[in-house]
């Protein structure tokens, strides 16, 4: 087996406009060491590094199958230019660029330029922007970069965001950039599974817990029986038992079917980023995982995040944040010692992705532990009424300016696609949710952010419109407001208007939600501005609003990008007319 | 006429006492998440309140109305919201901006999935006799409505010696519970076959216990009963113990087939579940079941046992 030999390669690196053709045999590929499932045991440091930078106005991309192999059996994957994660592509504000995109595949392929402000007929969704690029044609992306920062692109097709196609976007402003840094990376946190996807929503049909392996067992009850009493040990029970509803449900899929990687290197493969001491080092932050959630933190290093979704923010330090499918958040580290652990667990705490900022190569740092599964809260499946205190709930005080607090739900969500309804929902923003309360981290909320230069439009919302998430675990079906995709009807913004936006979340996972081709510019409870994002996280129970303005003509995808989430129905066309 | 009457009777006393707990299932389907505040004080949402972050927002309640909370089930109110209202009469795959039907995306909302689950696969011993068992079933179709074969069955000495199976449409009524419809064949070897026309429930009941209950109607007046609750007892995540209780009633005698009108026959079965796999797994377990009334009379008739006690080992499996 070939062993990669290039290191990481620090962006940025010298323009490089050719095609990378000899990537695949280069052993980003081939050279992944099989990964030990076994919690804590790591084969000796083999490397694969970052994907290649392609840079300029012009580009070449050519969708095909590679052979991978992270956990000692060899996979099809679905590759870019035979690259996984894809080429990182690196644009300049202000030039328009051009991507021709070839599909080797046997099945429809696209690419979608995630966070992108575009026309919509350059979006790239099969079915909604343009009719998908059939196998061996080739699709010619032409548009205007109008806006900086880091952003991703991958497949809108079938499964293939899962199986690789996605990579990292660098946009460099037409000015100078406002962070300095003397180096960067782009960290791109992805997850990988042996199995066909199709094959993996096909078990969660069967079971919606399948992969779920940290169920309550009676072990527990009596652990818990003997330490507080047989009455509150039926207590904590008694909801989660009565309605039906796993106190555990973190997260659809598990290291039980997942392996979890760092820029397309798995945790044995220690993907691994060189610094000076002394350097400030800018992280660029992409989570490209079909289904997971990741708790980020870099033991010893206080992380200054500076961006999120491509927008800078007035800069927030803290020692954790988490980020959903979708998200990027760049981050500023100075790092003085000779290696840190840049470690990722995902939100279900049944594993992690790693990587290391070392000085030089083969230095490693001690990696933490999992922390504890913990249950979902009372806050995560009544909301404001689920935290005793009533906190955040601001029903006596309603705020002229924010969003409407009285909860609407559909009459569609009174049926049997829909396992519960949130009356009493939380609108708070500061709590970094289930898993990272009170761990005696600072980590990062929604209402730390806070864009630089303020919203995009002045105005406030002309109108009003309230999506509610759903879904039936049991049955494992995703919709708004209780209606699949299938069912349902497109969303109409009136073009050039400025409207808010409530989604209200009537499940207990965390939702990322990402609205295409239109800013989502979140607010604080009390319509107070608070960030520009593509992607906003809505956590159980958790009502939170936006504002959009509806500049883009067309017809626009909008979704949980939890990939079978998005898959099984949480989906609407939007169109702006 | 009279015996007919009471047969009758009977058969509606065991409906009743049967179909009697359907509406409790059904109210629990509808209640199960209402958010009880007798019980819900607020004392005992503190473990809840402890893990919560303090938010320091201003935290007064307000006009809330605790009464109306209930957060599954139910129906709609008359002032819930269209979830048609923002499309301002726009559909997809027409009109401006969209691509032809031809184009249109489908996504896995609108695929037909798949499903072969044999719950038990097993060998039985029981009085010095043994044999094999089986109970599967196999779905194929959409989120809400599939089609469902279902089987369950004797084998001894090689030979098929009596089974059940049957063709259901199974169609999701609520959050948690399915009816079936369709039709069920028996065969018993030397005895005659029957056919039945099956009304059914399927769901989760509180609590998760796996609630099957469906009720027959054959020709010639014959009907029948069939309750099965199944529960599964973590031990460890792969590890499980699965006691379950069935029992079947039967509106009129069936000499021919042993069968009396009545509860004809109960099984209480625990079985102890190591999943290898989620689709792969290996049991031990024991069965108590029993005959009752007429039918038990039928089996002491023809030298059966009335109770038996019998020890299972087999597998369970999916695909």
């Amino acid at each position: 087996m070939k062993r990669p030999t290039a290191l990481a390669v620090p962006i940025p690196i010298v323009p490089r406009r050719r095609f990378v053709q000899g990537l695949a045999a280069g052993g980003v590929l081939l050279g992944l060491s099989p990964f030990v499932r076994a919690a804590g045991v790591r084969s000796d440091g083999t490397r694969t590094g970052s994907a290649a930078v392609l840079s300029g106005t012009e580009f070449n991309l050519e969708i095909g199958e590679s052979i991978v192999n992270f956990t000692g059996n060899p996979r099809i994957a679905t590759t870019v230019n035979g690259s996984l994660p894809a080429p990182t592509l690196r644009w300049r504000e202000g030039d328009t660029v051009t991507i021709r995109v070839r599909n080797r595949l046997r099945e429809t392929t696209s690419i979608h330029w995630h966070g992108i402000i575009l026309p919509y007929q350059m979006d790239g969704v099969p079915g909604i922007s343009f009719a998908g690029i059939p196998p061996g044609a080739t699709f010619t992306y032409r548009f205007k970069v109008q806006q900086s920062g880091t952003y991703w692109y991958h497949s809108h097709s079938g499964m293939q965001e899962a199986t690789g196609v996605y990579g990292a976007i660098i946009i460099d402003p037409l000015d100078s950039d406002p962070i300095q840094a003397d180096r960067e990376y782009v960290v791109q946190l992805s997850d990988w599974t042996d199995e066909d996807p199709m094959r993996v929503l096909a078990k969660l049909k069967m079971q919606g817990d399948y992969y779920n392996y940290s169920q309550p067992t009676a072990v527990d009850f009596f652990r818990d029986a003997s330490q507080m009493g047989l009455k509150a040990a039926l207590d904590k029970r008694k909801m989660w038992n009565e309605m039906r509803m796993s106190p555990t449900d973190l997260a659809d899929l598990s290291a039980n079917v997942l392996t979890y990687l760092m820029n397309g290197t798995t945790p044995a493969g220690n993907w691994t980023g060189l610094f000076r001491p002394g350097e400030c080092v800018r992280l660029r932050f992409i989570n490209g995982a079909a289904n997971t959630f990741y708790d980020v933190r870099i033991p010893g290093l206080q992380l200054t995040v500076v961006q999120a979704d491509g927008v800078n923010v007035e800069p927030v330090t803290v020692e954790e944040f988490r980020f959903g499918p979708g998200e990027t958040y760049d981050v500023l580290v100075q790092p003085k010692d000779d290696a840190y652990t840049v470690f990722a667990q995902a939100m279900d705490r049944t594993g992690c992705a790693r990587g290391t900022l070392a000085t030089r190569t083969g230095l490693e740092a001690p990696v933490p532990a999992l922390d504890p599964v913990e249950w979902l809260t009372m806050a995560d499946m009544m909301g404001a009424m689920g935290t005793g205190g009533m906190a955040g709930m601001n029903h006596g005080a309603m705020p002229v300016a924010g969003a409407s607090t009285l909860v609407h739900h559909a009459r569609t969500e009174y049926g049997p696609s829909i396992d519960m309804r949130v009356d009493t929902p939380r609108t708070n923003l500061d709590d970094p949710g289930i898993g990272l309360r009170n761990n005696g981290r600072r980590v990062l909320t929604l209402a730390d952010l806070h864009t630089v230069g303020g919203p995009m439009d002045p105005r406030g919302a002309e109108r009003e419109i309230e999506l509610h998430l759903t879904g039936n675990m049991e049955r494992y079906a995703w919709s708004f407001d209780g209606v699949e995709y299938g069912r349902s009807t497109p969303i109409h913004f009136g073009y050039g208007e400025r409207v808010r936006v409530i989604l209200h979340n009537d499940t207990m996972m965390t939702h990322p939600m990402h609205l295409h081709g239109m800013w989502s510019e979140l607010e604080a409870p009390d319509g107070q501005f608070q960030a520009r994002r593509h992607t906003i996280p809505v956590q159980p129970a958790q009502r939170i609003s936006f504002l959009v303005t509806a500049d883009a003509l067309g017809r626009w995808a909008w979704h949980c990008h939890l990939m079978l989430h998005m898959d099984a129905g949480m989906f609407r066309e939007v169109v702006v007319a | 006429m009279k015996n007919m009457n009471s047969q009758l009777k009977r058969f509606l006393a065991a409906t009743i006492a049967t179909v009697g707990m359907m509406p409790v299932l059904a109210c629990a389907q509808a209640d199960g998440g209402h958010v009880d505040h007798a019980s819900m004080d607020m004392s005992s949402t503190d473990h809840g309140a402890g893990e919560a972050p303090a938010q320091g927002h201003d935290s007064s309640m307000g006009a809330m109305d605790h009464g109306d909370m209930q957060m599954q089930g139910g129906s709609a109110p008359l002032d819930a919201r269209d979830p048609d209202a923002y499309s301002d009469g726009y559909v997809r795959n027409a009109g401006k901006y969209a691509l032809p039907p031809s184009e249109k995306l489908v996504m896995s909302d609108m695929h037909n999935f798949g499903s072969v689950n044999f719950d038990r696969l097993e060998y039985v011993r029981a009085q010095g006799e043994e044999w094999a068992a089986y109970e599967g079933e196999a779905w194929y179709g959409s989120t809400y409505n599939r089609a469902v074969i279902k089987v369950e069955g004797e084998v001894a000495s090689g030979k098929l010696q009596e089974s059940k199976t049957q063709l259901l449409w199974r169609h999701v009524v609520s959050t948690f519970w399915d009816t079936e419809l369709g039709m069920r064949f028996d065969h018993d070897r030397g005895a005659p076959n029957r056919e039945w026309l099956a009304f059914g429930f399927k769901g989760l009941a509180p609590y998760w216990f796996e609630v099957d209950a469906t009720a027959y109607v054959g020709p010639s007046g014959r009907t029948a009963l069939g309750l099965k609750v199944e529960y599964d007892i973590l031990l460890t995540q792969k590890l499980y113990l699965q006691p379950s209780v069935e029992v079947n009633f039967y509106g009129k005698n069936d000499e021919r087939r042993g069968l009396g009108s009545g509860l004809a026959d109960g099984t209480a079965g625990l079985r102890l579940k190591y999943e290898v796999t989620r689709q792969f797994v290996p049991y031990v377990g024991v069965e108590w079941s029993s005959k009752f009334g007429q039918t038990a009379d039928y089996a002491r008739a023809a030298g059966d046992a009335k109770q038996e006690t019998r020890f299972v080992a087999g597998l369970s499996f999916r695909f």
